[in-house]
């Protein structure tokens, strides 16, 4: 590719700073099966916590009869929503804002709910205790369906709420002109119009949640050893809940450490009713209590993800030359809205919805709305709303494309915002820094043959066989954010490190951002061995410890690169700012005299006249200029300027099976644009992952309820993860457009093939039906939708 | 409590314990023996991440009791190699950037030895097939395909002789020679 711009290599193999595929430094200890996730988490005389969960997904609570259960050996206490409110802890807020039961008093608001908590000497006695408490449920009538919560005569769920909220609507948002948007599409040639419904899913990380609370009553200190994507606003929030509860458990006091996490996908962000049960048990008794869910628990009770009810609009000329965007949407957010959204948007960043296309006007609005379904909210590997958005678009472009009989990858060229450009206002007010669409959709279809797949595709419908073929040319948005627009619960969405050169030349860095798996410790050493020339070897990183590491709101919506990355390159270059004074004063030269290059300074014109960044290191505690502070080190808190908005098109071709319905993917090529890498096998590994929870949700994931609130889908013999089998030999490129505000033009990517790979299987699948009258199949595409389409085209 | 003598042997090392006949052995591994590199992750046997060898063969020990180890003969990824040694599969996951978040690889680990012992040298979609039982999130398998093959290639070239890690550790050298035998 022309327009592609390979990044230099700056330093050696042996430094092995930015663009080196670097082993992972924590590999070691995984691979022996030396890692410490919290359930491997033990403490002397430790308590276990099971929950008692409700089998009704609306019932008022008539009576909760602990008396057999306290009869078990082992079992030490019953804690019911009635304890709880003698300590005003029954109810928590959420990160977004609005209110969660922590257990309820008198009513259960959805099938699975924590209805009581059980304390014991072991697992299998708080299991026997939970079997054993006895509730007397009345069920009440259920809301499935958000649309019937919307009903004029629908029942209250949340009469909990201000006079003037007595409804079941949450909020409403909205971005863009309406009105533009609406003369766009009276004025358009061609319009095109659809339902498209996001389906609720799971992230199902393979770790479910859990936790160790561990309140020190001497000390008047707790240690919460729990998962989550987020320690320092989890104590944070945890300080305000203990204040509010005029409970004497002050910030300073209070530590929260998350050792290795198994995964996370934004399910391990928002606080859940088991760690508060969990530290309330151990404020109560003064020991250690642990929590670890189920699979079925995490299923079936933890935030679930998507469940948007999207109407589209979109308007073009009879050419195909797009003119307006007009979506509105319904967000099922359960019982509660528990996302964990900057307080700015609840829908997220849902607008970033007219995607890579050049159009002057779109509106778009979303509505949240309450049922009887669990809270939540959460991405699933997705910065926020961004795999619904682009979900939406990318449905739309498709079938505008074949309703105007205008192939879709021309459409998309025709339609692009062009590389010139950038910076690039769109008309929901997002102001893109960087982008080459055409390069990246471009190499995505020489690498495919997508001309050949094409005359192939003619070739098998001529003979009757289904093939398709499906795009998508994403725009994401990630790394919030700057300041002035992006908070959570009023944190400003800023992220720290910390880094300190010990004299013998070796680092040790603190990061605030968390890693579930993406490789952290070996990722930020390399971006402070590309600033300072130190081996990545030489550098330790830490997360995960509040009571080290600097403040950050963590890492979710691919943030950490774009945030604290960013805050280690620039906490690194304070940091050569004195080494260059310190080699000045061992030179015994100007600074202005000198020259850097990473690992060493040296005397302009005298290349034999250097130190190394080791000996600097030395100097700094041993031989500095006097008037000078002592020691190497420096921290920074990033405040982004913008967000960063990798890209990428994806091509997919699929077979349908006409006797079965089943959609087999034959090849995917996912070509993608992260901006400068800093490890490739990494960004690679991110992107094989993200591909196959985007393929999850597109072919196999849905959580879906009966009219009772029932979870069908409550645990992996229902809720179907990709295994091995299902998941396709996925293929992938780049192109490189860096990020201009990022200090390391780097723009994150663990989320880009999640938010991509829905639409271009969904447009690949009615690619393939499209000549039959299919416009459009909702996510996930399971052979039985797909069979009854050909059942009832006559084909199958 | 009712409570039943069993005697095991774990990564060659003989225990005794009197258990509840109810207890999971991967409960019994992990509570009793401290072994924690076996990890649970559901409770219908789909996920594989508690998966050991029983008398070596692939076994998911959430789906066992502990009584019904008895007598037994049991391999867990602890015993998979020593310090400083690494399993030809544990050195290719490290190599082939076969794992993220590092919670299924254990079981992913154990599952691909049994796999190999039984098809040394399995094509792609044997490998697949093979691992099946294991769910991985994090990955898209793709990685771990390769890792296992290359564990494939080095185990039928050299049995299964363990090698020393190669690559650092916090920086620390170590080299990739064969181990000393024993």
């Amino acid at each position: 590719m022309t327009t592609e711009t390979e990044r230099k290599l700056r330093t050696s193999p042996e430094i092995g700073g930015m663009g080196h595929s670097v082993k992972r430094k924590e590999d070691p200890r995984f691979i022996r099966g030396k890692g410490q996730y919290i359930e491997d988490v033990n403490l002397p005389g430790q308590l276990w916590l099971d929950i008692v969960r409700s089998p009704y997904a609306h019932a008022t609570i008539k009576s909760i009869d602990a008396t057999e259960a306290l009869k078990i050996p082992g079992v030490a206490a019953v804690v019911t929503g009635k304890d709880l409110e003698g300590y005003k802890l029954h109810w928590m807020p959420t990160l977004a804002g609005d209110m969660q039961m922590v257990l309820p008093v008198d009513t259960v608001m959805y099938q699975s709910q924590e209805v009581a908590a059980v304390i014991a000497t072991s697992r299998y006695a708080a299991a026997d205790g939970v079997a054993a408490v006895l509730v007397d449920y009345e069920p009440l009538p259920v809301i499935v369906d958000p649309h019937k919560a919307l009903e004029s005569d629908a029942f209250v769920l949340r009469p909990d709420r201000a006079p003037d909220k007595q409804n079941n609507h949450i909020w409403h948002w909205e971005s863009g002109d309406r009105a533009a948007a609406d003369a766009a599409l009276a004025a358009a040639d061609v319009t095109v119009e659809q339902d498209i419904y996001i389906p609720r899913i799971h992230v199902a990380s393979i770790e479910t949640c859990g936790c160790v609370a561990d309140w020190d009553p001497v000390r008047q200190q707790l240690t919460l050893h729990m998962t989550s994507q987020a320690p320092h606003a989890i104590r944070t929030v945890l300080a305000l809940v203990a204040g509010g509860a005029g409970l004497p458990i002050y910030e300073q006091n209070i530590r929260v450490v998350t050792h290795d996490i198994g995964g996370g996908f934004g399910g391990k962000v928002p606080v859940y009713p088991g760690y508060v049960l969990a530290v309330a048990a151990s404020f109560l008794t003064g020991k250690p209590v642990k929590w670890i869910e189920d699979r079925s628990e995490n299923l079936q009770a933890d935030s679930f993800a998507r469940d948007y009810h999207i109407h589209a609009e979109l308007g073009a000329t009879k050419e195909g030359k797009i003119t307006g965007l007009k979506v509105k949407t319904i967000a099922d957010h359960g019982y509660s809205d528990a996302a964990a959204d900057p307080s700015k948007f609840p829908a997220g960043l849902f607008n970033v919805i007219t995607g890579s296309y050049d159009f002057p006007d779109a509106f778009v609005e979303v509505d949240g709305v309450y049922t009887n379904k669990p809270p939540g909210g959460v991405a699933y590997r997705c910065s926020f709303r961004v795999t619904e958005a682009v979900h939406a678009i990318e449905r739309m472009v498709d079938i505008l494309a074949h309703d105007i009989g205008k192939d879709p990858a021309q459409l998309r060229m025709e339609n692009f915002i062009q590389p010139e450009q950038f910076p690039y206002k769109t008309p929901t007010g997002w102001s893109y820094d960087s982008g080459n669409y055409p390069a990246a959709l471009q190499k995505a279809m020489d690498t495919i043959d997508y001309a050949g797949l094409r005359r192939e595709q003619a070739e098998k419908r001529a003979r009757g066989e289904l093939m398709g073929i499906g795009i998508c040319s994403f725009t994401e948005i990630v790394g919030a954010g700057p300041s002035h627009d992006f908070d959570i619960i009023g944190l400003k969405m800023n992220d720290g490190v910390f880094i300190r050169v010990h004299p013998t030349g070796k680092v040790h860095a603190q990061i605030s951002s968390q890693t579930q798996g993406q490789g952290h410790e070996t990722t930020y050493a390399q971006i402070i061995a590309e600033e300072l020339g130190f081996p990545v070897q030489d550098i330790k990183i830490e997360y995960g410890d509040t009571d080290k590491a600097p403040y950050g709101l963590g890492t979710y919506g691919s943030r950490s690169t774009p945030t604290s990355g960013a805050a280690a390159s620039m906490a690194s270059r304070k940091i050569l700012a004195k080494s260059r004074t310190l080699a000045a004063h061992l030179l015994e030269a100007s600074e202005e005299d000198l020259e850097w290059e990473p690992g060493k300074f040296s005397v302009k014109g005298s290349p034999d006249r250097f130190k190394t960044i080791q000996e600097i290191a030395f100097a700094a505690y041993t031989n500095f200029p006097q008037g000078m502070e002592m020691g190497l080190e420096a921290v920074d808190y990033y405040d982004p300027p913008n967000l960063t908005f990798p890209f990428g098109s994806y091509i997919c071709v699929v077979d349908i099976d006409k006797g079965t319905g089943r959609v087999h993917i034959r090849r995917f090529v996912a070509i993608d644009d992260c901006g400068n890498i800093i490890n490739p096998m990494i960004v690679d590994g991110q992107i094989h992952g993200g591909l196959n929870m985007g393929l999850a949700p597109a072919l196999y994931e849905e959580i879906t309820y009966d009219e009772l609130g029932n979870n069908m889908a409550g645990t992996f013999m229902d809720y179907l993860i990709p295994t091995a089998v299902e998941s396709p030999a996925w293929e992938v490129g780049k192109t490189t457009t860096p990020s201009p505000h990022h200090p390391i033009g780097a723009k994150g990517v663990g989320e880009s093939a999640t938010v991509g790979a829905p639409p271009a299987i969904a447009n690949a699948v009615v690619d393939a039906l499209w000549h039959l009258g299919v416009r459009n199949i909702d996510i996930p595409i399971t052979p039985q939708k797909v069979w009854a389409i050909l059942h009832e085209k006559g084909i199958s | 409590m009712t409570t039943q003598h069993i005697t095991v042997s774990v990564n060659g090392e003989a225990h005794e314990a009197d258990v509840e006949p109810r207890l999971l052995l991967v409960h019994f591994l992990r509570d009793d023996l401290g072994l924690t590199g076996t990890h649970v992750g559901c409770d219908t046997s789909n996920c594989g991440a508690c998966t050991i060898h029983v008398d070596g063969v692939s076994a998911k020990s959430c789906t066992m009791l502990a009584v019904q180890a008895d007598g037994r003969e049991l391999k867990t990824i602890e015993g998979m190699a020593s310090e400083p040694t690494l399993h030809p599969l544990q050195q290719a996951f490290w190599d082939q950037h076969g794992l993220q978040c590092g919670f299924c690889t254990p079981g992913m680990i154990m599952q691909a030895a049994w796999l190999l012992a039984e098809n040394p040298d399995p094509d792609e979609a044997e490998i697949r097939e093979g691992i099946s039982g294991n769910l991985c999130r994090c990955t898209g398998y793709v990685n771990i395909v390769k890792a296992i093959q290359q564990a494939a290639g080095e185990l039928s070239a050299a049995e299964s002789a363990p090698v020393v890690a190669a690559g650092t550790v916090d920086g620390q050298e170590v080299s990739a020679e064969p181990a000393a035998a024993g």
